[in-house]
């Protein structure tokens, strides 16, 4: 029998993200959440942190504004968002469905930029 | 020109802090800074609630290309900074022996914000290290990007290879931008092309990192690609 791992970096991830180890494939950096209502006591601390960064927000937060807020690195907070939006505590600000193709993005990003020169 | 007030900041997009000593901070530990340490400068802006669909653009390139800046001066939020820590094995043999000699770099990575599409979507810009040892921090964060825009110096071209590398490699469309330092050589663009190996329709435009108009029209060459590309792919498979 091989002795337990003692690699800190195998450990950390896991624990902070409360047993979590990937990310939804959703959940990128860019992505934006917002709050949902779920009670917030059983969560661990950095989850805890998370929420209450929303504590009377009138809008959302990407994935990389929460680890640029909670100076959290942006892979964790990736999986912390992921379990979060699992129990409930945060959503996605349209009721997930992407429905519209990339195509479509493209042309608006490229529409917002023109009109900014 | 057209500054942003935070456009004269410098480009630390990629602070290395090398250390042997593994990373001893315990999840305690990082759970008791929670306490109004939180960034020093202010308050978390948030996204608006009009907001329904994000999408991200990477910009890309060596260590003082310009990257924070050109993030700085097209944001209309203050860039922001995250920071990853990645573990590399060191350099040499020791990976066979399984000694675990590591090392623990801090990649420090920026990103700004510009709402669009009457306040309905959010583009990100994340400024990206190059190097190829990055790769992995790149796998985990530059995935659903739309593309990237690489920043290029001519006083050193050889600092773009890797993040051209990086993104053939993971398939992600780019276009370049040299972006036009005061006493920076010039070069016909054709021996710009060949010194960076791009292909015939990859754009390589110029611009001024910390002029916001310019930067823009970089950021519009890259996105027109795109935009061109993601048709012609289409058409492709239509077939």
């Amino acid at each position: 029998m091989s002795g337990p791992r003692r690699d800190p970096d195998m450990v950390r991830p896991y624990v902070r993200t409360g047993g979590r180890i990937r990310a939804r494939d959703d959940v990128r950096l860019e992505s934006v959440v917002i709050a949902a209502t779920a009670p917030t006591d059983t969560l661990g601390p950095d989850a805890r942190r998370v929420m209450r960064l929303f504590a009377g927000a009138d809008g959302g937060l990407a994935v990389a504004d929460i680890a640029a807020a909670l100076e959290l690195p942006p892979s964790t907070v990736r999986i912390l968002v992921s379990s979060l939006m699992d129990s409930g505590h945060l959503a996605s600000p349209v009721d997930a469905t992407d429905d519209q193709p990339d195509f479509d993005l493209l042309q608006e990003v490229l529409r917002g930029l023109r009109s900014m020169v | 020109m057209d500054f942003a007030p935070w456009s004269d900041r410098t480009d630390a997009s990629t602070r290395t802090d090398e250390s042997t000593r593994p990373d001893e901070s315990t999840p305690a530990e990082g759970a008791e800074r929670a306490h109004g340490t939180d960034r020093a400068d202010g308050s978390v802006t948030y996204v608006p609630a009009t907001v329904t669909r994000s999408a991200k653009i990477v910009v890309a390139g060596g260590f003082g290309v310009g990257k924070t800046t050109l993030i700085g001066s097209v944001s209309e939020v203050r860039p922001l900074r995250m920071e990853e820590p990645i573990t590399q094995a060191s350099a040499g043999v020791d990976d066979l022996r399984g000694t675990p000699h590591k090392t623990t770099t801090t990649v420090a990575m920026d990103f700004g914000r510009i709402h669009m599409a009457g306040g309905r979507l959010a583009l990100y810009l994340f400024g990206l290290p190059g190097q190829a040892r990055f790769q992995p921090l790149w796998e985990d964060l530059a995935e659903g990007a739309l593309g990237c825009l690489v920043l290029a110096d001519t006083r050193d071209l050889d600092a773009s290879h890797d993040a051209l590398g990086l993104l053939d490699s993971a398939g992600i469309p780019y276009a370049v931008a040299i972006n036009t330092f005061p006493g920076a050589p010039s070069y016909p663009e054709a021996e710009l092309r060949e010194a960076l190996a791009l292909e015939p329709a990859t754009p390589l435009t110029y611009c001024d990192a910390r002029d916001r108009t310019s930067s823009l029209h970089a950021l519009i060459t890259l996105t027109e690609y795109l935009s061109e590309h993601r048709s012609a792919a289409l058409l492709e498979s239509r077939r």
